[in-house]
């Protein structure tokens, strides 16, 4: 069985670490993988996405429609511009975080009222977390991502792994027990 | 061992393990990372060339002299490089070649949506295209065992899904081939009309040759499953396919995709009931196939346009219901790429956008790089971007028509420092040349910015990593015979100094020059160095005007009925202080 996991937000806000030692974390435990990702002027505050799916073959690297068995959403209007890729039943991850783009901030387009609210109501699955305030509880709001990916981790039932040692090897060391904080306290959002 | 790469780690990896001596490329999304990656490998020999061209005729010259060398390139940068191409095509190599050309299907990061694949036939030359990091890998090396056998350049053909997508790769040893010989032999590599008689001839028996190969190679294989669909394709099609249909087709997975295998199609195609041919963008296999009079499903179902993905192909193929998703009754804003905080461009875009609205006659010729990005609302300030270097002389032909036409409009040409030394220089020199009185703005960031912060000729260092003499823009402006009192070199972070070289410019009746100096701001020393330099603004004296939000910087917004800046993006430019009439934006942290 393959399991497909859509990252989704704004550049800048480390999706491509946080799919990274997903991705890496699956690998050893066994896992075949392949991850999907975009460079270029898309990066330039432009919305993002990287793709992780994962099982004992994986042959497309990409999702379609209603093929996701979690979006992870890094902002909460990127979740809903991708909504659409959640299959039925799937997951929805979610940082109650908001990025305002251009059009919004130059007044020509308006940013929507109560999101979070209204993707509780559609999708049954729906994991609303203050990413970026745990982050900054623990000490600095950049280990977003990995609160969301331990949120992310839950959602897969994977917490039991051995994800300190993912983390390790994949943050430079005066990181990591930031990082190994934010894993866990991505973890226990659950338990909210 | 086991590693997990993106496809251009495995590209990079395969040319070390291959023995590839000599390396050069021009970075370009989606290839930039190959080149990146063969640097960190000290065996081979690897540099950032000016443009694609250039870096194609070092490794076409380091293949002759007896070096296994590779350039790499997106798919446009091909456009660039395709003269040495078609001529190595004749001359053959002595060490093998390998060139990478990276597509962009659904365009994530280029201006059009090229088949690459259509320069193989084209050029003469061999094609591979790997379908996964493993494959990628695997597949550097065959290139250069066809490439030395048969004395042709290999075209090694990814897309962005090939190149971006990371998946397991075993891992091999470098095998050292050393530099072979070189033997001088003018017939073979002295293209004069003469010697290119002898050669082309030779180089039609050599695709015969390549062609029986194609049938033979190990590259291209028959996966039988269920024979009443047989699919053709290849590169990440194959992946696609693969997800799609399982077991439940047979597969001809095509790796050397130039020259096509006439004989293992024909053979494929009469054991299954039909046959599908599923690739990207244009309908390259498929046409190949229908001139077999073999009959087959492509294009009249699988999109030309932008790139495949699994669901796609079910929908177009299997007439698949849409899957059940969740809907939302909200539109979701749109969120286009902009220009940083504190981009230096922003400032130049700035002036330029409020000088073309007292100006109508003010046109904007643009360029390819971040400063594309100048065309986005609010500034609004571009009106044409084409390809590399258009910046400059697309605005000579804008002024030159304009002129024919009696109308008196001004033309701004734009391009950064990478892209002035890319292709924009030549443009200079026909401005000089043939006298256009257009303003050349050469936006120097100190680097190649949108591609993550490669180094060119102007930054000092080379892709080693090892200094390098800093080639002066301003001297080649001033060589190039740009009179003194035609150039502005300006701090973008000083609005008044740029609005007056600026409107200097507008005046000038000659071809005229601003350079504006100023690193990218997300360069890490920039960064490291503007820390703790903000702009705050005093609610007190705000009367909320909102003119710095006509700056289009996304630090700044209006919440809660306030303009503040976010002072985690902020890195204190100042551009908004410079634009506010009240005194209520104060610059901190100098």
């Amino acid at each position: 069985m393959v399991k497909s996991i859509l990252f989704v937000g704004v550049g800048g806000q480390g999706i491509i670490l946080a799919s990274k030692i997903l991705t890496q974390g699956l690998i050893k435990f066994g896992y075949d993988v392949k991850m999907s990702e975009v460079h270029g002027m898309a990066q330039r505050g432009g919305s993002v996405t990287t793709q992780v799916r994962y099982g004992e073959k994986v042959y497309s690297p990409l999702i379609g429609d209603g093929e996701a068995d979690v979006i992870v959403a890094f902002e909460k209007i990127e979740a809903v511009r991708y909504l659409k890729y959640l299959k039925e039943g799937g997951s929805l991850v979610v940082n109650d975080y908001e990025i305002y783009s251009l059009p919004i901030l130059i007044g020509a387009e308006q940013y929507p009222e109560n999101i979070i609210e209204k993707l509780q109501e559609s999708v049954p699955k729906t994991k609303a977390l203050k990413a970026a305030e745990i982050a900054e509880g623990l000490g600095n709001i950049k280990a977003q991502n990995v609160v969301m990916l331990g949120s992310l981790i839950k959602a897969l039932g994977l917490e039991n792994m051995d994800w300190d040692s993912v983390i390790k090897e994949n943050v430079p060391e005066k990181f990591y027990s930031l990082n190994v904080k934010a894993l866990k306290a991505g973890i226990g959002t659950w338990d909210i | 061992m086991k590693k997990i790469m993106s496809g251009n780690e495995a590209i990079a990896r395969g040319a070390y393990e291959a023995g590839c001596t000599v390396a050069a490329a021009y970075p370009g999304t989606p290839s930039t990372e190959i080149l990146e990656n063969i640097a960190a490998y000290k065996e081979i020999y690897a540099e950032w060339a000016p443009n694609e061209k250039v870096a194609t005729e070092v490794v076409c010259g380091a293949a002759i002299a007896g070096a296994r060398s590779l350039c790499a390139m997106k798919h446009v940068g091909m456009n660039v490089a395709a003269d040495p191409i078609f001529t190595i095509a004749y001359e053959g190599i002595n060490g093998g070649l390998v060139i990478v050309t990276a597509d962009d299907p659904g365009m994530h990061s280029s201006q059009n949506e090229q088949d690459n694949r259509l320069y193989a036939p084209h050029a003469k030359i061999a094609m591979v295209e790997p379908s996964d990091s493993q494959e990628c890998k695997d597949f550097v090396k065959y290139a250069y065992e066809i490439s030395e056998k048969f004395d042709t350049a290999v075209l090694f053909r990814t897309t962005t899904r090939v190149s971006h997508s990371k998946s397991i790769v075993e891992l091999g040893e470098r095998v050292e081939v050393g530099v072979k010989p070189y033997v001088k032999n003018p017939k073979k590599y002295i293209m004069t009309p003469a010697n290119s008689k002898v050669k082309h001839p030779e180089v039609e028996e050599r695709l015969e040759k390549l062609q029986g190969y194609s049938n033979n190679c190990p590259l291209n294989r028959i996966e039988w499953g269920d024979k009443k669909i047989g699919i053709i394709t290849s590169g990440i099609s194959y992946q696609y396919a693969k997800e799609v249909f399982g077991d439940n087709a047979s597969y001809l997975k095509i790796g050397f995709s130039y020259p096509l295998p006439d004989k293992m199609i024909i053979k494929f195609a009469k054991a299954v009931d039909k046959v599908y041919i599923i690739e990207e963008n244009d309908p390259y296999i498929e046409n190949y196939v229908k001139t077999l009079g073999i009959q087959c499903i492509g294009k009249e179902f699988i999109p030309t346009c932008d790139e495949l993905n699994p669901d796609i192909i079910r929908k177009a193929l299997l007439k698949e219901e849409p899957k059940k998703s969740y809907e939302l009754d909200v539109k979701a804003p749109s969120r286009p790429p902009m220009l940083c905080p504190g981009c230096p461009h922003r400032p130049v875009f700035y002036a330029i956008s409020k000088l073309s609205k007292l100006k109508k006659n003010v046109i904007i010729t643009g360029d390819i790089g971040c400063y594309t990005l100048g065309d986005e609302p609010p500034l609004n300030a571009m009106d044409t971007v084409i390809c590399m270097g258009a910046g400059i002389s697309a605005a000579i032909g804008f002024e030159k028509a304009a002129k024919m036409g009696n109308r008196d409009d001004k033309i701004f040409g734009f391009v950064g420092d990478s892209t002035f030394f890319h292709s924009g220089i030549t443009g200079l020199i026909d401005a000089v040349y043939n006298n256009s009185p257009i303003v050349m703005c050469i936006l120097d960031n100190r680097t190649t910015a949108m591609t993550g912060h490669q180094d060119n000729p102007g930054t000092g260092r080379t892709l080693k990593g090892e200094p390098a003499p800093i080639i002066s823009i301003e001297s080649i402006v001033r060589a190039v015979g740009i009179k003194d009192e035609n150039i502005r070199i300006v701090d973008p972070y000083k609005l008044d100094e740029t609005e007056a070289a600026i409107k200097d410019a507008y005046n000038a009746n000659e071809p005229f020059v601003i350079i504006a100096k100023q690193p990218c701001a997300l360069l890490k020393e920039v960064q490291k160095r503007r820390a703790n330099m903000k702009c705050k603004i005093d609610l007190e004296k705000c009367k909320e005007c909102k003119a710095c939000m006509r700056t289009g910087c996304p630090a700044i917004s209006f919440k809660e009925g306030h303009v503040i800046i976010d002072q985690s993006m902020c890195n204190g430019c100042g551009l908004c202080y410079q634009v506010c009439k009240f005194n209520a934006i104060e610059k901190v942290g100098e």
